[in-house]
Formats: C-alpha cells, sequence, structure tokens
C-alpha cells in the first residue's frame, strides 16, 4: 500500500503544477519556465548530457571506426582463459569476448538504446494518455455514469501501479517471448498507468477552472471543451513526465535485457545487450560491463535531471 | 409571471469518502431551499457572507452545478428537469459574468476565438467573417478597442478582463446574466466603470439581472430587489429601498449596523449590532432557524427548533424571522449580548456578558411559556442602553465584526 502512495502521490503532485495558470498564464507559462531553467545548473547539464547522447545515437554509426560486428580481433582474445584485450590506440575501448571492437559497439549502440527508450516511452505515453484522457474527460464532464468509468478506470491503473513496475515488465515479457520489441512492450505497459493517472490528474485540475465552467456556460459542447479547452492546457506535466520516463524506460529495458528477455540476435548492439553479454566475463574483464553501464547511467541521469529541472521550473511553490 | 423563478432550489454536495469505492458521508448544503423570482428588465441583487451559498446558487441556475430538489423556472420552462442538450440550447438565453475575470478566461485563446466559440455552438452568424463583424459591435460596446480581438488574456487589465467576459456573455444575445461578484475582483477605482457598464447594457439592451456580491454597497444602487442570503437560505427579500430604509431580519439589521454612514455625527451615534461566533459549516448547518447561533434576538422557543418560512411582512418586504413583528415592536428584546453594551462598561465587563448570556440562552429551557421568553436579565440591561461608543471598545467591535460583509 505504502508503495502504491508514494508513487501515485508523486504522480498527483506532478498533476497539480499547471494548476496555478491563473496566475502565470498558459503560453507564458513555459516562456517563464524556460528562462527560469536557463539559470539552474541542473537542466544545463541535464541538457547537455542528452545532446551529446542524442548526437551520438544519431552519427554514431558514421563515427564508428570498426564495424560493430567485424570479429577483426577474433583471434587475439580467449574468453575461456580469461585472456582479453582492453584500451589501445586502435581499440579505444578494446575488445569484447568475440574480438570485435567495443568503441564501435557502443557508439552503435547507443541508437539503438535511444530507440529502445524513445518507443517505450511512447508506448506508454501514447496508451496512458488515451486511457487518462477517457477517464479525465468521464469525471470532468460526465456526470454520474462517467464517474463511475473513471472511478473504475483508476482502480484499474492503481492495481498497475502498485506491483513493482519490473516484475511487471518481466512477466510481460515472459508471455511474449524473447525480442526487442517484447522488451518496448514491456516496459511501455509499465508506463501506461503512470501516464494514465497523471493525464488525468491534470485534466481534473483544469476541468475545475473557472475557464472550463465559462466555456460550459456559453454553451460549447463537452467533447470539444475536453479537445479544445481542458486537454491542452493539461499537457505540461506530461511533458515533463515523458522526459522522466525516458530514463526510466532506458534502465528497465536494459535490466530487460541484462535479464536475457531482450534482443536475441547479437548482429546488433545495445548498451543492455553489451551489458548482459558482459557479465559472463565480469571477473576477468569488468570493463566490458562498465562501459555499456555507465552509458546507461549517464544517459538516465540526463533525462532524469532536465525532467526535474522543468518539474521545478513549472512548479508554483517554487516560483518566485 | 416573471421571467425567471426558483421554487426551494436545493444544491447539495455529498462529500464523499472510501478506500476502494467512494461512498458518500454526508452532504455540504450549499443552498438549502431558495425560491425567489426575477422580473424581466430588472435586477436583483444577493447579498451575504462568503460561503453562504451565493456562487453555488448562480450556477444552479445555469445548470453547472446539478440541482438537487426544485425547480429554476425560466420563461416558463422548469430548466431543472431539462435533458442536458436542451438545456445547452437553453444557455444562449442565460449567461453568466464570473467573479475571476482571468481565470474565467482560457489563457490559450484569443479574444476572438473566445466570443466567436459561444457564437458558434449556437450558430449564431453564418461564417466567420459574420461573427467577427458582431465580435467588433458588442467590443465596442463594451468599450474595449477593436484590436483587441487578436490579443490573448493576459495581455488586458483585470477591469478590461471583465469586460471581455461580459462580451462573452453579451455575444449570445441572452435574456438574463447571472453576475456573480463581478466586480469584487477588480480595484475599488475600477468598480464603479464596470457597474456602470452593466447598468448601461442593462437599459440599451433590456437585460434582467441577478447580480451576486457580499457587499451591500455594490448592489444597492443597481438592485431593484435585494435577497439577503444566510447559510445556504434567504432571510430577507425587499426593494431595494425598502430593505435599506428598515431591514426586518435581525441578520439583515447587523449587517446594515456595519455599514458606515457619511454624517460623522450620525455616525458617532449609531448603534452597532455585533454578530459573535463564526459562520457555522453548511456541512452541518443549526436546526431551526439557521441563524439562531449568532441571533442577538434569539429566543427560547421555536428559534432553535422551527426553520422560519420567508413570509411577506407588507408591501412585499418578505423576512423569514418567527418574531419579525416582535422585533418590530419592541416587544422582544435582545437575548444575547451584543456590542452595543460595550457602551457602558469595559471590555471586559462586555465580554462577560456574552459570556454568560451565551450561556444562559440556549440552556434555560421554559416549560409552556405563551409570552416572549423572558431574556437573561444581565443581557437585558446593558442592552437597552444606546450610547456612544468608547474608542477602546470600537476598535474591539470592528474586529469583531470582521467575518460580516464589510461595506
Ligand atoms: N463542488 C463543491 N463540493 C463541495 N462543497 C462545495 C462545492 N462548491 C461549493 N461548496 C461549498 O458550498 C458552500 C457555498 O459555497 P459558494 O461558493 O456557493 O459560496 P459563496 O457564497 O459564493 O462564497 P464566496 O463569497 O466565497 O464566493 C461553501 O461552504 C463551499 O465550501
Ligand atoms: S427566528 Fe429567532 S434566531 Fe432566527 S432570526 Fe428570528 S429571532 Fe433570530
Ligand atoms: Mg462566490
Amino acid at each position: 500500500m505504502t508503495i502504491l502512495t508514494n508513487k501515485a502521490d508523486k504522480i498527483d503532485r506532478l498533476a497539480e503544477l499547471t494548476q496555478s495558470s491563473e496566475t502565470v498564464t498558459g503560453s507564458s507559462l513555459w516562456r517563464e519556465a524556460f528562462r527560469r531553467m536557463r539559470s539552474s545548473k541542473m537542466a544545463i547539464i541535464g541538457a547537455a548530457i542528452i545532446a551529446a547522447f542524442v548526437l551520438v545515437a544519431i552519427v554514431g554509426p558514421w563515427l564508428a571506426p570498426h564495424g560493430p560486428t567485424a570479429q577483426n580481433w577474433r583471434s587475439e582474445v580467449f574468453p575461456n582463459q580469461g585472456k582479453f584485450v582492453g584500451m589501445r590506440g586502435e581499440n579505444w575501448f578494446g575488445l569484447d569476448h568475440l574480438g570485435r571492437d567495443m568503441f564501435s559497439r557502443w557508439l552503435v549502440g547507443a541508437r539503438q538504446t535511444l530507440l529502445v527508450g524513445v518507443v517505450s516511452m511512447l508506448i506508454g505515453l501514447i496508451v496512458g494518455a488515451l486511457v487518462g484522457v477517457l477517464s479525465g474527460a468521464a469525471a470532468t464532464l460526465g456526470g454520474k455514469v462517467g464517474q463511475r468509468v473513471d472511478t473504475v478506470i483508476m482502480r484499474f491503473t492503481d492495481i498497475m501501479l502498485s506491483l513493482p513496475s519490473l516484475l511487471l515488465a518481466v512477466s510481460i515479457a515472459a508471455v511474449l517471448g524473447q525480442s526487442l520489441t517484447t522488451v518496448m512492450i514491456a516496459v511501455g505497459v509499465v508506463q501506461i498507468p503512470i501516464f494514465a493517472r497523471l493525464l488525468r490528474g491534470s485534466m481534473l485540475v483544469q476541468g475545475g477552472a473557472d475557464y472550463v465552467l465559462a466555456a460550459k456556460a456559453v454553451g460549447i459542447r463537452r467533447k470539444r471543451i475536453v479537445l479544445t479547452q481542458i486537454l491542452p492546457n493539461s499537457l505540461s506535466p506530461v511533458i515533463v513526465q515523458a522526459t522522466l520516463s525516458l530514463a526510466t524506460a532506458i534502465i528497465e529495458a536494459a535490466a530487460l535485457s541484462y535479464l536475457g528477455l531482450g534482443n536475441p540476435d547479437p548482429a546488433v548492439p545495445e548498451w543492455g545487450v553489451m551489458l548482459s553479454q558482459a557479465q559472463r566475463f565480469f571477473d576477468n574483464e569488468p570493463m566490458m560491463a562498465a562501459y555499456p553501464a555507465v552509458g546507461i547511467i549517464i544517459t538516465a541521469l540526463g533525462f532524469t535531471l532536465l525532467g526535474e529541472a522543468m518539474r521545478e521550473a513549472l512548479d508554483p511553490k517554487l516560483r518566485g | 409571471m416573471s421571467l425567471l423563478e426558483l421554487d426551494g432550489v436545493k444544491v447539495h454536495f455529498p462529500v464523499k469518502k472510501g478506500l476502494l469505492f467512494d461512498r458518500t458521508v454526508g452532504h455540504v448544503y450549499a443552498v438549502d431551499g431558495v425560491s425567489l423570482s426575477v422580473e424581466a428588465g430588472q435586477t436583483y441583487g444577493l447579498v451575504g457572507e462568503s460561503g453562504c451559498g451565493k456562487t453555488t446558487l448562480g450556477r444552479a441556475v445555469l445548470r453547472l452545478n446539478d440541482i438537487t430538489e426544485g425547480g429554476v423556472v425560466f420563461d416558463g420552462t422548469d430548466l431543472a428537469k431539462l435533458p442536458s442538450e436542451e438545456m445547452r440550447a437553453f444557455r444562449r438565453r442565460l449567461q453568466m459574468v464570473f467573479q475571476d475575470p482571468l481565470g474565467s478566461l482560457n489563457p490559450r485563446q484569443n479574444i476572438e476565438s473566445i466570443l466567436a466559440e459561444g457564437m458558434a455552438a449556437h450558430g449564431i452568424g453564418k461564417d466567420a467573417a459574420e461573427r467577427r463583424k458582431k465580435i467588433e459591435d458588442i467590443l465596442a460596446k463594451v468599450g474595449l478597442p477593436s484590436n483587441a480581438m487578436s490579443r490573448y488574456p493576459h495581455e488586458f487589465s483585470g477591469g478590461q478582463r471583465q469586460r471581455i467576459g461580459i462580451a462573452r456573455a453579451l455575444v449570445l444575445e441572452p435574456d438574463v446574466i447571472i453576475c456573480d461578484e463581478p466586480v469584487s475582483a477588480l480595484d475599488v477605482s475600477v468598480q464603479a466603470q464596470v457597474i456602470n457598464l452593466l447598468e448601461e447594457l442593462q437599459e440599451s439592451l433590456g437585460l434582467t439581472y441577478l447580480v451576486i456580491a457580499h457587499d451591500l454597497a455594490v448592489v444597492r444602487h443597481i438592485s431593484d430587489v435585494i435577497g439577503v442570503m444566510y447559510l445556504g437560505g434567504l432571510v430577507e427579500e425587499a426593494p431595494s429601498d425598502a430593505l435599506y430604509a428598515g431591514p426586518r431580519h435581525p441578520y439583515t439589521k447587523a449587517l446594515m449596523s456595519a455599514v458606515p454612514v457619511p454624517d460623522p455625527e450620525v455616525e458617532d451615534r449609531r448603534e452597532r449590532i455585533l454578530l459573535h461566533g463564526d459562520l457555522p459549516s453548511p456541512a452541518n448547518p443549526p436546526a431551526g432557524c439557521r441563524f439562531h447561533t449568532r441571533c442577538p434576538w434569539v429566543q427560547e422557543t421555536k428559534c432553535a427548533t422551527e426553520r422560519p418560512p420567508l413570509l411577506d411582512t407588507g408591501d412585499g418586504h418578505k423576512v423569514a424571522c418567527h418574531f419579525t413583528a416582535e422585533i418590530e415592536a419592541g416587544t422582544v428584546k435582545q437575548t444575547l449580548a451584543t456590542g452595543i453594551e460595550a457602551v457602558i462598561g469595559t471590555e471586559t465587563v462586555a465580554a462577560e456578558a456574552v459570556e454568560t448570556a451565551e450561556a444562559e440562552a440556549p440552556a434555560e429551557k421554559p416549560a409552556e411559556d405563551e409570552a416572549p421568553a423572558e431574556e437573561p436579565a444581565k443581557a437585558e440591561a446593558p442592552a437597552e442602553e444606546p450610547a456612544t461608543v468608547p474608542a477602546q471598545a470600537d476598535a474591539d467591535a470592528t474586529e469583531q465584526t470582521e467575518d460580516s460583509p464589510k461595506a
């Protein structure tokens, strides 16, 4: 129960961020937030890390000095005898257990990791937002039936939310079988209740605003009020959460890969898969695990920093 | 028949609690049986202190709140029972101006979009161009430049925003406009301008108003009829002049006595009726007369047990008090100590008197007593003695009146 309340409370607090739009208005809400973020170290560091990561993900494959799958130095490593090759001029990050260039694999893997993170997050965002809009619309303007619908949906998402996310993801992945798609779906599904609860909460806050009442008083139809008035004003917390979710998605995807539920095709490097491959040789060559691990940690940190900075910048209580 | 008639309107908000599924554990009796009628072309002013249910009542008329019980008859149609799509169509004829001018405007819409949206929803104007023409007209009527159309709400001043809110109502050509504290969020210097604008518009367009205020001064000169609300119900209703000339309900008397008089000599001699205690919670309103926990004239019979109906006491002056006639005639005296006796004693004496009176009045239940109950002696003597108020007691008095509406 405490797990649920902690998670749910955090989401609900985020949902209330836009409440202050009476004092700081719409477009200037974000303009103001950006102004504050420009002077925030957290935001700058986060943005810099993300920019570097995205750049590597995009141009990495062209920068890679060697083919990521080419076993050029197969004859130099003997994993069975614990003989590996570490950093050297030709191979900056050394070689992996099959004699492939780790640096090239790392560069190419960044793209795959970003892809997995973004797709997983989008699955959670899109499905979660749909559920959230339905629930939020039902709750704000649906009358008594709507409130029932909302209650049922929300209890269901609360149950999902109360399950440990990794356990949920592992169960889903176990059902779907081993593949990259599995990882993305499993990680995405875990995010669904978060986005659903968040958007619904944010819509409830906006739904109680006077301008929504005014639109109703003027005679605008419910559906239109939800789509043109409530929804656009409810999205700020979702943007913040999407950024934070990229961090968790990347970590969870890596965890699933590490557990062997990820991409079975070793040809495509991905940080999670690389980490999982490295674990067998951790005693002899810990560096093989370190490169992908550091990549994952730093990237996740970048998204978390930026997300938290946005949250702070939007928070009316912290605003001067 | 009046244009707008409220018949025993009740709005009760359920208070919900529950782990899995919400259970109703009680109600907030925000509006509890209000009947009133507004004549076409006139202004009905509704006053009462914060939290007494004015906004809820105003919103109930437009069905922005669910109506728990009672009828809202507008031009012969009972809105309370209308299916929602038909109600939506009726909203063209019944409009609302909100208390918070900025909060009631969507920050992401420009003024043209805000005004055109309602017109489109009711099929007013063939196309955008025709609507634009109409919007220009209305903006001029409320005193805004036509270049306001492409601007956003946060670019305007408070008074201008309220003009936009008024324009939003006007573009639909309504018959009735409910103004919920239309000026309370505005600077005092702008308040009069907006009130005057409302008055001009009423004259030129033949509008009917229900104006809500917590401030008697705001409604005084624009209202034809004034209703005074206390804790979800009307306690007094009278033509504006009659109400100001002679308030009959103890609550109204207390409100009026708090209004300063411009003449300093009269002001000095003015009797102030101070209400002690706080406004009870509408979730747990007192039984009987809602006002009996604070009424200076509270009697031991009836007041705590029977809710007085709003009855006509002559000339359309309606009062909801069991003892209106007796209080008028002076045969019933103030039973609870009020600020007036601060006159003869020091602050402490006054405070003591309040305490004793409070303790005694509700406690003693007389046996069958036909005559109005006798007041506890301690409270009676000082209550009869009007005189000038010493400065110190006066300061204390102002403090105590804080929670009743100020003028
Ligand atoms: N949606 C709601 N749910 C529960 N209680 C409500 C709701 N809306 C209003 N109330 C309660 O109903 C009572 C009357 O509120 P209302 O806003 O009508 O008062 P008011 O007279 O307009 O006060 P003010 O002068 O502060 O605007 C208050 O106690 C308020 O807390
Ligand atoms: S009925 Fe009694 S308590 Fe109510 S106003 Fe009259 S005298 Fe006061
Ligand atoms: Mg109000």
